[in-house]
């Protein structure tokens, strides 16, 4: 069976394949278990949720969660397909604004010289090193001096210059678009522009798949926090972080939303895994 | 005599500077259209990400509550901090302990099973690259620990462990602070196979294949001198890049901890810097001093970085 999984190598011992196997196995029930949890318990009935022992797997499978979901919903100060319209305003917009920009930069500073582009990447790459969560302060200080407190403009704006994407997308041109192509295209007349367009973008769809993703799962989970204060301006995630204020009452509810949630990022990544581990291969950093 | 020659030397190097200056304003001039196309990513950048750096560290020097104006108070927010915050030192205790437990450990684990899994056939393979890498994308999903860690009967580990008699009553997981940091310890490694493990999993896809049968034929015995003498070197760029995701992400981390243990947590035993920050910063309106947390923060996490990045770089040498 084994044997089937994997090509035969010289420096392979059965003992250890077995060895290695077992562990992948335990480390997968550790990792499948929870989610598989999140999913049974969306669909427990309330007299199967708080049993004891408690019970893994649902026997008597009901919606009863997704309708006391739908109720919650339409208790809601504000019409909850607000929320779910915000969210996806948000993270349409946010994406599509970082994969155009992030790309755009991403090509000057892996093909062109100028004065500044190594200071510039240099200081991308130190960006990746510490959480965003250290600047909220200043940070919550210029969006009110330009006047973007309470509204979705302080979530999208910042989105679009997220530094991860800048760097996968820089790596990944260096390596994949040939400088050849390039100025055969200037020989030819071509603007920067139409390079870019036609010439680039096409080449590095990878990666720019992969920076929607990335982009796409990080706002779809935004939580607003000091930014927005007004009910009707507030996300999905948010909604849901006040139906989970309601605590292991609310259990069943928690699961279906939690279902509800993951499976948008998953579907995304899914349908996309090739090329993100394609992009990912060149983003190595060399000495 | 003297003075004159300075004049000349200074008048000298005044000119080199315009000179300079010139040659750097042409240069600027000559390539407008890449500075364009840097121009909308490289505004919000600056303005969102570097000015916010340096306004933190001004801000670290004063008292300011977003009232009235900020007052300057020299290193006092720092001082206070480290001499008389006790909760602050326990803060910094706390995300130490985490980083060096959950960096480490996640870095390993991404490396560890992207290799494994590297072995198995492609369709098993993304399969399994889905499984573990699911966790970190799936939202909010990882509340459900505090179900399986319930403080009563009902939850998992509970139940399970009064059903087979290993203890006689339910331990509180998430408000003992015994058992919080443990716990969320755990929760953090379920989630940790992000970023890191798909540049890893990239990384080791992209190894020459002759790599190796050169090295079976120079005598490569066994599975661990393969991955010492080959694979490791070969992934040196990637291995690089994983490691700076991963002490982020370990860091960052810290803010998940607030919805599972409560804020605050009993006996701060669940307070990290993160946390410290985000209570005089979004609780109690304390910019300056929360400024100095971030401040301190930074530092720790830069830190942190410079020192594991020359770790790498001299393991091979």
């Amino acid at each position: 069976m084994k044997i089937k999984l994997r090509s035969k190598r010289v420096s392979r011992s059965l003992g250890g394949d077995i060895a290695l196997f077992t562990i992948l196995l335990i480390f997968a029930a550790f990792t499948a278990l929870p989610l598989v949890l999140v999913i049974t318990n969306a669909f427990k009935p309330l007299n199967e949720l708080f049993i004891f022992p408690p019970r893994f797997f649902v026997r008597n499978p009901t919606l009863d969660n997704f309708k006391a979901l739908s109720v919650v919903m339409s208790n809601s100060w504000i019409p909850f397909s607000r929320y779910i319209f915000n969210t996806l305003f948000l993270s349409i917009i946010g994406t599509a604004g970082h994969v155009i920009f992030a790309s755009m930069a991403a090509y000057v500073l892996s093909k062109h010289r100028f004065p500044g582009r190594r200071v510039f990447f240099a200081t991308v790459v130190l960006s990746l090193m510490f959480a965003p969560e250290v600047l909220s302060i200043p940070n919550y200080l210029i969006m009110s001096k330009i006047g973007w407190v309470d509204s979705l403009t302080a979530l999208i704006i910042p989105a679009w210059a997220m530094s991860l994407g800048l760097f996968l997308m820089k790596q990944f041109m260096e390596t994949m678009v040939p400088d050849s192509l390039l100025e055969a295209a200037k020989i030819d007349g071509a603007s920067e522009w139409r390079i870019f367009w036609q010439i680039v973008m096409p080449i590095v769809k990878p990666a720019w798949l992969t920076l929607m993703i990335l982009a796409f799962q990080r706002l779809w989970q935004m939580v607003p926090g000091q930014y927005i204060y007004s009910e009707e301006m507030k996300t999905l995630s948010y909604a849901i972080n006040q139906i989970m204020q309601g605590g292991r009452a609310r259990e069943g509810v928690m699961a279906a939303v939690s279902l509800l949630m993951m499976i948008v990022p998953i579907v995304i990544f899914v349908v996309n895994q090739s090329k993100v581990v394609e992009t990912m291969g060149t983003s190595g950093i060399k000495d | 005599m003297s003075s004159t020659t300075t004049k000349i030397t200074n008048n000298g190097f005044k000119y080199q500077i315009r000179t300079k200056l010139r040659e750097l304003l042409e240069e600027v001039k000559a390539n407008k259209i890449s500075y364009l196309f840097l121009a909308p990513f490289g505004i919000i950048f600056i303005v969102f990400t570097v000015i916010p750096v340096f306004i933190a560290i001004g801000l670290s020097f004063t008292y300011y509550n977003m009232l009235e104006t900020p007052t300057w108070i020299g290193w006092q927010n720092y001082i206070g901090l480290f001499l008389s915050d006790d909760v602050f030192l326990i803060a910094v205790k706390n995300t130490l302990v985490f980083a060096l437990i959950t960096g480490p450990l996640s870095y390993m684990a991404c490396f560890f099973f992207a290799w494994l899994i590297n072995e198995l056939s492609p369709r098993i393979r993304s399969v399994l690259t889905l499984l573990f890498y699911a966790p970190s994308i799936a939202g909010n999903a990882f509340v459900i620990w505090t179900t399986i860690f319930s403080g009563d009967a009902y939850g998992y580990v509970n139940g399970f462990l009064l059903k087979w008699g290993f203890i006689n009553e339910p331990i509180q997981w998430l408000l003992d602070p015994q058992w919080m940091m443990p716990v969320v310890i755990v929760v953090v490694l379920w989630m940790s196979l992000g970023t890191s493990f798909l540049v890893f999993i990239a990384g080791l896809q992209g190894i020459d294949r002759r790599l190796y049968e050169a090295g079976a034929v120079d005598g490569i015995r066994n599975r661990w001198q393969e991955l010492f003498y080959i694979t490791l070197p070969a992934m040196k760029p990637q291995l690089m890049f994983g490691a700076i995701i991963s002490i982020t992400t370990s860091f960052a981390a810290a803010l998940k901890i607030i919805p599972l243990v409560g804020f605050p947590s009993t006996d701060y035993a669940g307070r990290t810097i993160v946390t410290h920050l985000v209570d005089y910063g979004n609780v109690r309106f304390e910019m300056g001093y929360a400024s100095a947390i971030a401040v301190v923060l930074f530092v720790t996490m830069v830190g942190a970085q410079k020192l594991v990045q020359r770790l790498l770089r001299n393991l091979d040498s």
